[in-house]
């Protein structure tokens, strides 16, 4: 495979700092160099593979956003998301791992942690020597986590905590879960709070999800909590309610409009590639019409996601990002996402099926990113309440 | 140890290449520059090098236009200490950049200073051992393998057929050859860290040079393969078209 150069039909690098494009160049490289040449094999097998994350983290790319303080690169929003294409041009598993853990597992941390909690686990989990999962979503509650019915109590030297988590990312590999759970009532969502859960306290075990006919390379989880006595200082102190979850759901969010993008550049590219070769007809099929047609409905579609993944990460730079902001980037890029993944497979014939190619595990794996940090469905009743002002959920 | 790595801003490699208007330059619009990959690898020498020394001093010098500012902020991303740039239009005449290069080397102290074999712009070999001619210093070319202790150093050269090892004092002057170390990429934090570190600006004026470039040309377009049937069928025709057209065999 010849190294990846992009999708930039608009000249939007023109947009970018010089660093923002070392980076983006930078990770590019990395994904060429170290990723693309296991990550079919590693899809079959089902296996994420954790021989790179020491990589990964070498390169300052687990919470690249956060400060140099803690051990990271301190990037900008810009800079982050390029990040997330980059590593989703590979493989949406990788994104989802670092996502997870840098936006799910050391965004909280960095707001609503001590400093205390900050010093002991944020380096770590950017050197990659710990690695963290984030449960919120239960058997029984998914779009819907105010419902949960994970509990944390007090007791005089601390909380115990019970319940069970679901789908839960890096869970298995994980050796910190921030875990969500009410601390009142059943019924109030404000008692949500936060904890940091060390994968070997007593009573926590973490079972691998089998059977996943997408992430294949990632590992998807079950968490579960049996009267887990955890000390007074695992709660972080400054979560309050369910905004305190929503707002990290935010931050990866915010991510996987970057990554989706990423993932439809790399079947775009693939799908012009084998337009140009595949000869049916005694013609290159990229000379018919109707594959012209999905070469240029993908290369309008990704040129837009672009524009928003971009202006998107400079109003969170200028600290003027809202959430629906979000919700309407992530619903869109991944959408679109989809549709460039199943057309460049239809491209592709016979070869689009195999493993050797890239466009069906993206299509596989973006099923997922569909559905997971709020469906697609959710965000559109999270845009339609924002322009109705009633909430249909 | 204190190394100086000089190293010249290039078009990617994988870069399509479209000839300017005068016919003697390329047209930059839409070409991505990077650090010449040969100079990568002494970039990457220097700063193994400086790791194992564990201490010392490693500097990159860049002769180009200002755009090369960006390509000496790669070679600081990657963890060389401090830049200079010496701003002139790119010359065409290795002896006028070599000089320039020298005047600025000379007196810099320095126990090693490297340069990538060749500039994949240009393939022209040459501005490493004129540095060291103009400098007075021993020179060694396409070096694959260093070692460096108690002052001297030992290179080795893939030459045809075989390995050639050679010695010298230093300070000297190498010329880094593919295979002699895998170049790092430059971490986030490096990128980071390469916008904070000294990039010093120094106007020069090359000489005349000796050297006319006339201009330059594409290689002619390559014509179509030909596929002469399948399996072990096809191969007697293979030979034969091996043999009598493209006389390769
Ligand atoms: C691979 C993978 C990794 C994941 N990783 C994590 C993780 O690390 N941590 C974590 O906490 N969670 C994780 N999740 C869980 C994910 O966030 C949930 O699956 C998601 O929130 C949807 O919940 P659900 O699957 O229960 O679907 P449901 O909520 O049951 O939804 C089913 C369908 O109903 C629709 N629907 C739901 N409510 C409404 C409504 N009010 N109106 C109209 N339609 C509605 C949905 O859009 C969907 O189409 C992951 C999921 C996957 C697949």
């Amino acid at each position: 495979m010849p190294p990846f150069s992009g999708v930039d039909f608009y000249d939007l690098t023109s947009l970018l700092s010089e660093e923002e494009r070392a980076v983006r160049d930078t990770v590019r490289q990395w994904v060429d160099e170290r990723l693309m040449p296991i990550i079919g094999d590693c899809y079959v097998a089902g296996r994420f593979p954790k021989e790179l994350i020491p990589g990964m983290a070498e390169l300052g790319m687990l919470g690249a956003n956060l400060p140099e303080a803690y051990g990271c690169a301190g990037l900008n929003s810009v800079a982050y998301g390029l990040i997330m294409q980059e590593l989703e041009r590979g493989d949406s598993g990788i994104r989802s791992f670092a996502s997870v853990q840098g936006a799910l597992v050391m965004y909280p941390i960095f707001a609503f942690g001590s400093e205390e909690q900050k010093r002991r686990w944020l380096p770590a989990l950017a050197a990659g020597t710990d690695i963290g999962c984030f449960g919120l979503t239960e058997p029984d509650y998914g779009s819907n986590p105010a419902g949960m019915i994970t509990t944390a109590r007090q007791t005089a030297d601390g909380w115990v905590l019970n319940g069970a988590k679901m789908w839960i990312t890096n869970g298995s590999q994980a050796t910190v879960a921030v875990v969500w759970a009410k601390t009142g009532e059943l019924s109030d969502a404000r008692s949500v709070r936060g904890f940091i859960v060390p994968a070997d306290t007593k009573g926590f075990t973490a079972r691998d999800q089998k059977g996943k006919l997408s992430l294949r390379a990632s590992d998807t989880s079950e968490l579960i909590f049996e009267d887990v006595q955890l000390p007074r200082e695992a709660i972080l102190p400054a979560s309050g309610g369910l905004k305190s979850p929503l707002m990290c759901l935010t931050q990866a969010r915010y991510g996987i409009s970057w990554g989706a993008v990423g993932a439809a550049m790399a079947c775009y590219d693939e799908a012009l590639r084998y337009a140009k070769n595949r000869i049916m007809f005694d013609r290159p099929i990229g000379q018919t019409q109707i594959q012209q047609v999905r070469l240029a409905d993908m290369l309008t579609e990704i040129t837009k996601a672009q524009l928003l993944a971009l202006q998107l990460g400079r109003l969170k730079d200028a600290g003027r990002m809202t959430p629906q902001q979000v919700s309407l980037a992530k619903r869109n890029n991944v959408d679109m996402a989809c549709e460039c993944a199943r057309e460049a497979r239809r491209l592709l014939g016979a070869n689009g099926i195999l493993a050797e190619y890239h466009s069906m595990r993206h299509l596989a794996n973006l099923e997922s990113v569909y559905t997971y940090e709020g469906t697609h469905d959710m965000h559109s009743l999270i845009l339609g309440e924002s322009v109705t002002g009633l909430a249909a959920f | 140890m204190r190394i100086a790595v000089c190293l010249k801003r290039v078009p990617d490699t994988t870069a399509r290449i479209v000839i300017a208007a005068d016919g003697k330059s390329i047209d930059e619009t839409g070409v991505k520059f990077v650090v010449n990959p040969y100079d990568e690898y002494a970039i990457e020498e220097a700063l193994k090098l400086k790791e194992a020394a564990g201490a010392g001093e490693t500097v990159a010098i860049c002769l180009g236009g200002d755009a090369a500012q960006e390509t000496l902020r790669t070679a600081l991303a990657m963890g060389v200490d401090r830049a200079v740039l010496l701003q002139s239009a790119a010359g065409s005449d290795g002896l006028e950049v070599a000089r320039a290069l020298a005047a600025e080397l000379k007196g810099g102290n320095f126990d090693l200073i490297l340069f990538g074999k060749l500039a994949v712009d240009d393939y022209n070999h040459q501005v490493g051992p004129m540095v060291a001619e103009l400098l007075e210093l021993p020179c060694i070319t396409s070096v694959a393998h260093l070692t460096v202790a108690n002052g001297a150093l030992e290179a080795e050269r893939e030459i045809e057929g075989g390995i050639e090892v050679s010695t010298a004092s230093l300070p000297a002057v190498l010329t880094c050859d593919k295979g002699l170390n895998s170049p790092r990429l430059p971490s986030l934090k490096g990128i980071m860290a390469a916008k904070k570190k000294p990039l010093e600006v120094k106007p020069v004026t090359l000489g005349a040079g000796s050297l006319t470039l006339l201009g330059l040309s594409l290689p002619p377009d390559r014509k179509p393969g030909q596929i002469v049937g399948e399996g072990a069928d096809a191969v007697p025709a293979l030979v034969k078209l091996l043999r009598e057209e493209a006389k390769v065999i």
